[in-house]
């Protein structure tokens, strides 16, 4: 067979064209995961604006001042918000969206060119950077204009706020797409999604402060990157009184990185385990 | 292209080469001992019933489903081990993949196209697959017909060597199925090699140099349509009126000498003469064991 395949080659084309770059194939789809999102013009402003409605809801509904924490609730939920933003733009898009792509068998067509694998993961990952940036300036924004939030000015707390926003955004997106596998049918999708996103927000300092909840269920939550993006967040654009309210009294930024950077690596091998390509009905 | 299909078997230069294929799903047999030979520029036709195992066939030459057992050479190598190369050489018609639907058909096709190392014009396979009018349409807005054509144009606007597709024209409008037959003609003039299932037994005949028939997961017949016809159903049926108005049919091999000892009798014209050949339904359903009584 090897010389019917040499002849046919050397036939066609001398020297065959170069198959195209992984990284520039990652750019390419990224782009165009960008435009299919806001061309799904609902879609993207319910993706976006539910964050922001729960912020200005619980933040509306708690505003005292947190005793000894030099903080009122409303702060508190600005910086949580912001880490159950990224998750929602990253785990929760991603699981419902590459289910469906996997249900209509967007995903078995692209197995069908000579496209990288590697290429589609670059390019959800480009679109969840873009809109986990969005999210997180729009929450932010809130933040500042209602609820007295001050941005830090020192470059530490940028870089710290800069490595918590991509490990946990690379974090969740992998477990978003790890997710995306469970679902049987793209109808199914949002429920099996929304569900044990929810549960992480009740049990990781988000809607509740962690005073609030028992030791068990937040350990529980411990074991996920929500409870330690909102801690690190909440690290960053809170003053230094209210860290009492933690659960270790303290940041513990070093923590934080540990968590977040296992569920990076984690959260990649359970990707190239599971990920498929073909829904379960397809075989 | 018959004999172009012997010389390239001879020669061992075969875009498809397949030997003792086997797969199961649990317990049921889909594909059984199954050979296929498909030479290059061929258009080959698979056809059989559903549940056949003609969709397994298909999915297992493009590299979508592992087997059990059996050789399968696809453009020289083995589709389970296909590197992106050799997918680049491979086009796929899918019947039921969808495309991103807030998508226009241009940006479709164009950004398929950048997954290739020596894609087709994009505008042009768009007018090709006549959906010139609706290039900047979204694909959401598309109809049922006009999606299948856009699913044409992906499969090969890479410039396959080996186009594959499954079902292509299930749910056609007739107008629209013989428009998809002429875009199959033209890629086969231009050497694309095309191997299609299908359960229609018109668009066989219409678009394929050969064809296999698979029943229960074998192969029961292959050759070319008419061939198919002369050496499984040589018998022709004659029709004629008698002179008390009562019809009458003889099944012969030799049908002009009943004819002409027909035209001796009645000393002229013959009421109501009829000469029919065996349809390739005839054939195909006496092959699949379900004989019309």
């Amino acid at each position: 067979m090897a010389t019917a395949t040499d002849r046919l080659d050397t036939t066609r084309n001398t020297t065959p064209a170069a198959l195209p770059g992984t990284w520039a194939l990652g750019l390419r789809r990224g782009s165009l995961e960008l435009r299919q999102f806001f061309r799904q013009r609902d879609q993207a402003i319910f993706t976006f604006a539910f964050p922001i409605v729960f912020l200005f809801l619980f933040a509306s509904i708690f505003s005292n001042d947190v005793e000894g924490a030099g903080i009122t609730a409303s702060q508190l939920y600005v910086p949580s918000m912001i880490a159950a933003g990224i998750m929602s733009t990253s785990f929760q898009s991603l699981g419902i969206s590459i289910a469906i792509e996997r249900d209509n068998k967007q995903l078995r067509r692209l197995r069908g060119t000579p496209m990288p694998p590697a290429s589609y993961f670059l390019g959800k990952v480009w679109l969840v950077l873009v809109t986990g940036l969005l999210e997180t300036v729009a929450l932010l924004a809130v933040g500042v204009l209602f609820y007295g939030i001050e941005l830090p000015t020192g470059a530490v707390d940028w870089l710290t706020f800069g490595w918590i926003f991509v490990l946990g955004l690379t974090g969740c997106a992998l477990l978003g797409i790890a997710i995306s596998s469970l679902p049987k049918t793209g109808q199914s999708a949002s429920s099996v999604v929304v569900l044990p996103f929810l549960v992480l927000q009740f049990i990781s300092g988000v809607y509740i402060a962690v005073g609030t909840i028992p030791d068990w269920l937040l350990n529980i939550g411990a074991l996920f990157p929500l409870k330690w993006m909102c801690q690190g967040l909440r690290g960053v654009f809170l003053p230094e009184t209210a860290a009492v309210l933690e659960q270790a009294g303290g940041w513990e930024y070093g923590r934080i990185a540990l968590v977040l950077g296992a569920w990076c690596i984690g959260g990649l091998v359970l990707c190239l385990l599971t990920f498929r390509w073909k829904s379960r009905r397809d075989g | 292209m018959r004999e172009a299909a012997e010389a390239h078997a001879s020669t061992g230069d075969l875009a498809v080469d397949v030997t003792g294929l086997r797969k199961r799903y649990g317990t049921v047999t889909a594909v059984q001992d199954l050979d296929l030979r498909i030479g290059r520029g061929e258009v080959f036709g698979i056809l059989g019933p559903n549940g056949a195992g003609k969709s397994t066939t298909v999915e297992i030459l493009q590299g979508h489903r592992d087997r059990d057992g059996g050789e399968v050479t696809v453009l020289g190598a083995d589709p389970a081990t296909g590197s992106r190369r050799w997918r680049s050489r491979i086009g796929i018609v899918w019947q039921d993949e969808s495309a991103p639907a807030e998508l226009t058909v241009r940006e479709t096709v164009r950004h398929f196209a950048t997954y290739y190392p020596a894609p087709r014009d994009p505008d042009e396979v768009i007018r090709l697959v006549g959906l010139g009018e609706k290039a900047t349409s979204r694909v959401k807005g598309l109809s049922g017909g006009q999606r299948r054509r856009l699913d044409v144009a992906l499969g090969v606007i890479g410039g396959p060597e080996l186009l594959l597709l499954d079902e292509p024209t299930t749910g056609f409008d007739p107008a629209a199925r013989r428009q998809f037959w002429e875009l199959i003609r033209a890629l086969a003039d231009e050497g694309t090699t095309i191997v299609l299932t299908t359960h229609y037994l018109d668009e066989a005949e219409a678009l394929a140099d050969r064809l296999a028939v698979i029943a229960t997961g074998r192969v029961v017949a292959e050759g070319t349509p008419s061939g198919l016809r002369a050496e499984y159903d040589a018998a022709a049926t004659v029709a004629w009126t008698e002179r008390d108005g009562s019809p009458r049919t003889e099944r012969t091999t030799t049908p002009t000498r009943t004819v002409a000892e027909l035209t001796r009798r009645f000393d002229g014209e013959i009421p109501g003469l009829l000469i029919s050949r065996p349809t390739l339904e005839d054939v195909y359903l006496r092959l699949i064991g379900q004989e019309a009584v």
